[in-house]
């Protein structure tokens, strides 16, 4: 009994939680905080899109990657790029021994824009890039692995190598990247001011609205006949491989999906926060998201999105009071999520909260009717269902 | 010998894998008519799950050819030797018990099979029907919705062999497909293993020789990755070599 018109949906349980996650997001926020916090909510959804490609990737078909922060950091770093050159005309470089390319390429005695940083002139061609350079590098870190049979920790230490090697690569090129401080002072897109509240503001609206688009592909990912030999793939590869599927392509293919996700995140924090560096690259913001993705729920795309939200709010208001205290705090709830939750909220969701909405008056029977609804058919199994995995 | 040899659903020659110098099977021949229903026996160690494992391309062969219906089997990958038509069972039970009965089905059903093509799999009238007949073959017609992780040990096994039976394979390979269960299951399933066998080509790994002697039309007898012996269940129980190894006095 798959609902078929989209108001049958909106008024079906998943229909509710994504409007409830709209409501927030486009009501409810933009008119309690001030522009600045809007701002930095924006922030915290751009790890969203990273967030719900680990939901994917790792809670769907059981493929750990500790290396999200580098297609993050890929998306982000090809939107620096196309605003670094917009920002760098001869003009407003003419001070500089060679005028029209980015200062800290000035700076590092380089006298001529590298090759690869032409394409980036492009605004179609940034766009594209912002999602095929993170897919592509997925495609042949995939291939290369999955075909030989590497997974589970392998795999992520691997992932994790990468994250490292990447940052120390733009760390050591200093000329080509930026290094350490990464491509700063980005001002304007195709001639808009992105610094301004208004124009933080709109792309803040334009970030609701990806993310949804990315939900809404992902969910289509899950209940097609893919997401089911996702979550058996978790289950029994060997079985999968032996019931006639190539396990190795569909492993590249969500691992692709969750790079491609992440490239579009990072585009957007470089947009919002107006600059990019390697400090969004490694390691640790690579773990972070995994946090984020574990204690929203790695069986929930919508526990995702909470879970970079409450995570990063939590560290902003750590980090105000505590700064040097907030590594800890994290560490203890990435344990604390494994020990006491392994679902994340949205298990805790499910365990604790369903069974008492059903009290409620109205609501309560509302909903119930539609779970009674529900089991009747073989419906594809939804986020609810897999996440009360023991 | 060779227009013979055409006649031949599987045919195993000079069959050898060396794991570190030990070989599992060693110089393995034997052929497999097609509809003829086949039991490998022999004691634990002799092989026989290396030669299933070898032929459904789990294992790969140190020397030797596996040939099915004229296609060389030790070159291609798993996934490329089921579309051949090769189905196996595994010995513990292998479902996916995160998903229903129906999606567990679903998911061998012989159409989607590639990335795109899961995408853009529908769950049409025909998925159903199929479904739903294998459903009533292995007796879970009634727990169509629940999750495999719910169902007990011997309706796994038989949910995996329903997961076989819906690619139409040509040959099913079953590893000791009544082990772990009741005596009422058991009786059910050589009941299942009846209907399956009256239109496939069956290779089974069995120690129950009184399940053996009722299915078999032939019984291959291995010991130490050999061919020990191979006829009917009456020649074998009555070869000497047999009874030293095997049966017993």
């Amino acid at each position: 009994m798959k609902t078929n018109s989209p108001l049958q949906w909106l008024t079906s349980r998943e229909g509710i939680y994504y409007l409830l996650l709209a409501l927030l997001l486009v009501v409810a926020l933009p008119l309690l905080l001030d522009p600045f916090r809007l701002n930095m909510v924006g922030k915290y959804l751009t790890y969203a899109f990273a967030a719900v490609g680990l939901v994917m990737c790792w809670g769907k078909a059981g493929i750990l990657s500790l290396g999200q922060g580098v297609f993050f950091g890929l998306g982000g770093y090809c939107m620096a790029m196309f605003l670094k050159l917009e920002a760098s005309t001869p003009e407003a470089t003419k001070h500089q021994s060679t005028p029209g390319i980015p200062d800290f390429m000035d700076w590092n005695q380089i006298t001529e824009l590298p090759a690869f940083w032409q394409p980036f002139h492009s605004f179609s061609f940034t766009l594209i890039a912002v999602i095929a350079v993170p897919v592509l590098l997925a495609l042949i870190i995939g291939v290369a692995m999955f075909k030989r049979r590497v997974g589970g920790v392998y795999f992520a230490i691997i992932t994790q190598a990468i994250a490292a090697i990447l940052t120390i690569l733009i760390i050591g090129q200093q000329g080509l990247t930026g290094g350490v401080n990464g491509i700063t002072d980005l001002q304007t897109l195709m001639g808009w001011n992105i610094r301004t509240d208004a124009a933080k503001s709109t792309l803040y609206f334009v970030c609701v609205g990806l993310l949804f688009l990315s939900l809404f592909v992902c969910r289509h990912v899950q209940n097609a006949k893919l997401g089911r030999i996702l979550v058996a793939m978790r289950d029994q590869e060997t079985r999968v491989r032996f019931s006639g599927y190539d396990v190795a392509s569909f492993k590249v293919f969500v691992f692709c999906l969750a790079a491609g996700l992440a490239g579009i995140g990072g585009a957007l924090f470089t947009l919002q926060v107006g600059f990019m560096s390697p400090s969004f690259v490694g390691i640790v913001p690579s773990i972070e998201m995994v946090v984020f993705c574990a204690l929203g729920g790695r069986y929930s795309l919508l526990g995702g999105v909470y879970g970079a939200l409450l995570v990063n709010a939590a560290k902003s208001g750590f980090s105000e009071s505590f700064p040097e205290l907030w590594p800890y705090a994290m560490g203890a709830l990435f344990i604390g999520v494994v020990l006491a939750f392994p679902n994340g909220l949205a298990g805790l969701y499910e365990r604790y909260i369903m069974p008492l909405e059903k009290r409620l008056p109205v609501i309560g029977k509302y909903l119930d009717k539609d779970d009674d609804a529900a089991p009747q058919a073989p419906a594809p199994a939804s986020d609810q269902l897999s996440a009360e995995k023991p | 010998m060779n227009a013979q040899k055409e006649n031949f659903l599987l045919a195993v020659e000079g069959l050898t894998v060396s794991f570190d110098g030990f070989k599992a099977v060693d110089d393995l021949s034997f052929y497999l008519d097609p509809k003829e229903i086949r039991v490998i026996i022999g004691p634990n160690g002799a092989g026989k799950t290396t030669v299933l494992d070898l032929i459904c391309g789990k294992t790969r062969a140190t020397q030797g050819s596996i040939r099915f219906g004229g296609k060389e089997l030790t070159k291609m990958k798993e996934h490329q030797i089921v579309h051949a038509g090769v189905g196996r069972k595994f010995q513990n039970p292998s479902v996916f018990e995160d998903l229903t009965v129906f999606e567990n089905l679903e998911v061998s059903y012989p159409q989607g099979h590639t990335v795109m093509g899961a995408l853009a799999f529908k769950r049409d009238t025909a998925v159903i029907e199929a479904v739903e007949s294998i459903a009533d073959t292995i007796f879970l017609s009634d727990q169509l919705n629940e999750p495999a992780g719910l169902l007990s040990h011997g309706q796994k096994q038989w949910l995996e062999i329903g997961m076989l039976l819906i690619q139409k394979p040509d040959l099913l390979m079953l590893d000791e497909p009544v082990a772990g269960m009741s005596v009422a299951e058991r009786k059910k399933t050589a009941e299942l293993l009846r209907v399956i066998t009256r239109d496939h080509t069956v290779l089974v790994i069995e120690h129950d020789m009184q399940f053996v002697g009722d299915i078999a039309d032939r019984v291959t007898v291995m010991h130490q990755g050999k061919v020990l012996s191979e006829g009917s269940i009456d020649h074998v129980k009555k070869d000497p070599k047999v009874i030293e190894v095997y049966l017993g006095h």
